[in-house]
C-alpha cells in the first residue's frame, strides 16, 4: 500500500509540475501578445510610412547652389556642386575622416549631392557653406561638414546620411 | 501615516471614521497628529511649498486642456487663442508656464536642503529615492509640456531630446529603431505632439501618487531636522498641527508674492523668444536652449566629445544621486557640524550653477580673455569634471576623514543652549 501511495503521490507531483509550466507558459505568450500591440502602436503608422517618396525636378538648380525639400518630415538637400567642389570631395577621400567614406559612393552623379539635413549628432538643421570645410555647419552643437556631407570636426558621430534616390531622367530624381 | 490619537467627537462623523478612517490618517499625517521636530527652519518649508505648486499645476494644466488641440495645424494657434480669446486665459496660460518654473525652483531648493541637511542618509534613503523619482517625473513632465505650444523651441527641444535615445545604436539600426518608435514616425511631427500630450496629461498624477510614497515613507522616521540628530524625548517634537500648518502658510504666502510678481510683471522671462515663432522643420534655431532647469545636464551633455558618452554622462549626473546616500560615510548627518563638508557643498552649488549659465552660451564662445581665450567648452568640461568629482572623490573622502564638530545630545537641548547664549 505504502509504494502505492507513494506512486501516486509522485504522479501527482509531475502532472502538477506540468500543469504549472504550461499555464505560465500560456499566460507570458497571451501577456506577450497582448503588450505588443501596446507598443508598436507607437511605431510609424500605415499612412506616414505611404508618403514614402517625392520626385524632385533639378533643371532649376544652378551649379554652386542647394535646395531644400521636406521628405519623411525633414529637410533634404540637394547641392548641384561646381567641379572644383568635386574636386575637393574627391581629394580628402584620402583625409583623415572620422567616418571615412568615398564621395563617389555618396554621389551617385558628383554633381548632385543629394543627402537629408539633418545633423547626426541631435537632429538640428546644419547650414548651407558653413563651417571649416566650406560644407555643412550645426549650429547647435558646432558639427563642420564637408563638401561631400562628411563629418569632420565636432561631435557628430556620422557623416550626412544619404537616402535612397534614383534618377528617373537627365533632370528628375526620386528619393525614397 | 498613522491614525494615531484621533478621536471624533461627532457621532455622524464617528460612523464615518469607524468604516473608512481617512480622517485619522489625515490628522496623523498633516495635523496635530504628526509630531514633528520643534527646530525645524524655513529651508523645511519647500515640501509643503512643492506639494501646493503641484496642485496649481494640475488644476491650471486641466484648464488649458478645455481650450487647446493637440494637432501641428492647430496647436500653436490654440495657445495663441488662449492668450487672446479665451477669458483669463493668458493668466491661466502664464500661470502654468511660469508654475513650471517656480515648481522647479521649489524643488531644486528642496533637495539641497535634504543634502545639506544629510536628509538622504540612514534611515532616510528610501524616501531620498522617491523623491529622485518625482524630480525625474518632473523633467520628463516639463519637457513633454514645453513642447505643446509646438513653437521653433518646442519643436527643435524636442529633437534634440529625443534624438539623445539614438545614441543608443548598439547594432546597425537600433538608435534609429527608438527613434523612429519614439516619435511614431521619422522625425519629430503629429503622432510625438499627440503622445507627448497624452503622457504630459497622465505624468502629474503619477507624481501625486509618489508623493503620497514619498509622504508616508517620512513619516515612518519623522522629518530630519537642521541639527540631524534623531528627535527622541516628547521634549524634542511639536504637533505639525498649528505650528508647522501655520510656519507653512506664512511660508507660501510669501511664496505666492514672489510667484504673483513673475506671473503679472515678467511673465516670458523664463521663456525663449522663438517659441512665439511656429514649429518649423526646415529652419534650425540658430541657438537652441532648453529650460533654464536642464541647463546645467546640457552642458554637461556637451562637454563629452562623444555622442553615447556624453548622453551617459549626462543621464548619470543625475543618477549619481541615487548612491549619495552610501557614497557619504558619515555618521553625522546635518553639515552644520562638517565644516568641510559645508564647504564643498556651496562650492558644488556655485559650480552647478556655473554650469547651468555655460548651457546658455555657444561652445565656442570666449568666456575669459586670457591669453588665446578660454571657450565655453573648455570651462564647461572643467565643471562637469568638479561635478562628477564632488560624487565620486570629495563626498567620500571627505566624509570618512573630515574632523566634526560636537553634536547636541537632544534638539531640546540644542534649544536651550541657544537660548542661553543669547
Amino acid at each position: 500500500m505504502t509504494t502505492n501511495d507513494q506512486v501516486e503521490h509522485e504522479e501527482e507531483v509531475t502532472r502538477r509540475n506540468f500543469l504549472y509550466v504550461a499555464s505560465g507558459v500560456v499566460g507570458a505568450v497571451g501577456v506577450t501578445s497582448t503588450v505588443w500591440p501596446l507598443v508598436d502602436q507607437m511605431n510609424p503608422s500605415a499612412d506616414v510610412l505611404a508618403l514614402a517618396s517625392v520626385e524632385v525636378d533639378l533643371s532649376s538648380i544652378p551649379a554652386g547652389q542647394t535646395i531644400k525639400i521636406l521628405w519623411r518630415g525633414k529637410p533634404v538637400f540637394i547641392r548641384h556642386r561646381t567641379a572644383d567642389e568635386i574636386a575637393t570631395a574627391v581629394a580628402d577621400n584620402t583625409s583623415d575622416l572620422k567616418d571615412p567614406e568615398n564621395d563617389q559612393l555618396r554621389a551617385e552623379r558628383p554633381e548632385w549631392l543629394i543627402m537629408v539635413g539633418v545633423c547626426t549628432h541631435l537632429g538640428c538643421v546644419p547650414l548651407d557653406q558653413r563651417g571649416d570645410f566650406n560644407g555643412w555647419f550645426c549650429p547647435c552643437h558646432g558639427s563642420h561638414y564637408d563638401i561631400s556631407g562628411r563629418i569632420r570636426k565636432g561631435p557628430a558621430p556620422r557623416n550626412l546620411e544619404v537616402p535612397k534616390y534614383a534618377f528617373l531622367n537627365d533632370t528628375t530624381v526620386s528619393i525614397g | 501615516m498613522g491614525s494615531s490619537g484621533y478621536e471624533p467627537k461627532n457621532k455622524a462623523v464617528k460612523w464615518f471614521e469607524d468604516q473608512l478612517p481617512i480622517l485619522g490618517l489625515i490628522h496623523g499625517t498633516l495635523g496635530a497628529g504628526y509630531k514633528a521636530p520643534r527646530n525645524l527652519n524655513y529651508w523645511w518649508n519647500f515640501g509643503s511649498l512643492a506639494g501646493f505648486m503641484l496642485v496649481v499645476q494640475i488644476i491650471t494644466g486641466i484648464i488649458l486642456v478645455m481650450h487647446y488641440t493637440p494637432h501641428v495645424d492647430m496647436a500653436f494657434r490654440a495657445v495663441e487663442h488662449i492668450m487672446r480669446d479665451v477669458n483669463y486665459g493668458w493668466l491661466l496660460r502664464y500661470t502654468h508656464s511660469n508654475g513650471a518654473s517656480m515648481f522647479f525652483v521649489i524643488v531644486y531648493i528642496h533637495i539641497l536642503r535634504g543634502m545639506y541637511f544629510g536628509s538622504y542618509k540612514s534611515p532616510r534613503e528610501v524616501l531620498w529615492f522617491l523623491g529622485l523619482v518625482i524630480y525625474l517625473l518632473m523633467m520628463a513632465t516639463g519637457f513633454m509640456g514645453y513642447v505643446l505650444p509646438w513653437g521653433q523651441m518646442s519643436f527643435w527641444g524636442a529633437t534634440v531630446i529625443t534624438n539623445l535615445f539614438g545614441a543608443f545604436d548598439f547594432y546597425d539600426g537600433m538608435g534609429e529603431s527608438i527613434l523612429h518608435l519614439l516619435w511614431g514616425g521619422f522625425s519629430v511631427d503629429n503622432p510625438t505632439l499627440q503622445r507627448f500630450f497624452s503622457l504630459h496629461y497622465l505624468l502629474p498624477f503619477v507624481i501625486v501618487g509618489v508623493v503620497i510614497l514619498h509622504i508616508w515613507a517620512l513619516h515612518l522616521p519623522g522629518s530630519n531636522n537642521p541639527l540631524g540628530i534623531d528627535a527622541k524625548g516628547p521634549g524634542d517634537k511639536i504637533p505639525f498641527h498649528p505650528y508647522y500648518v501655520a510656519k507653512d502658510a506664512f511660508g507660501l504666502s510669501f511664496f505666492i508674492v514672489i510667484f504673483a510678481v513673475f506671473i503679472f510683471y515678467l511673465p516670458n522671462i523664463m521663456g525663449h523668444p522663438d517659441n512665439y515663432i511656429e514649429a518649423n522643420p526646415m529652419v534650425t534655431p540658430s541657438h537652441i536652449v532648453p529650460e533654464w532647469y536642464y541647463l546645467p545636464f546640457y552642458t554637461i551633455l556637451k562637454a563629452v566629445p562623444d555622442k553615447l558618452l556624453g548622453v551617459v554622462a549626462m543621464f548619470g549626473s543625475i543618477l549619481i544621486f541615487f548612491v549619495l546616500p552610501w557614497l557619504d560615510g558619515s555618521k553625522i548627518r546635518s553639515a552644520k557640524f562638517r565644516p568641510t563638508t559645508a564647504f564643498f557643498f556651496w562650492l558644488f552649488l556655485a559650480n552647478t550653477i556655473f554650469l547651468g549659465y555655460l548651457g546658455t552660451k555657444l561652445p565656442d564662445e570666449i568666456m575669459i580673455n586670457m591669453g588665446g581665450g578660454i571657450d565655453a567648452l573648455t570651462l564647461g568640461r572643467i565643471s562637469s569634471v568638479f561635478y562628477f568629482a564632488y560624487f565620486i572623490v570629495i563626498v567620500p573622502m571627505v566624509s570618512r576623514f573630515e574632523t566634526t564638530k560636537p553634536v547636541p545630545t537632544s534638539i531640546a537641548q540644542a534649544v536651550l543652549d541657544a537660548k542661553k547664549g543669547a
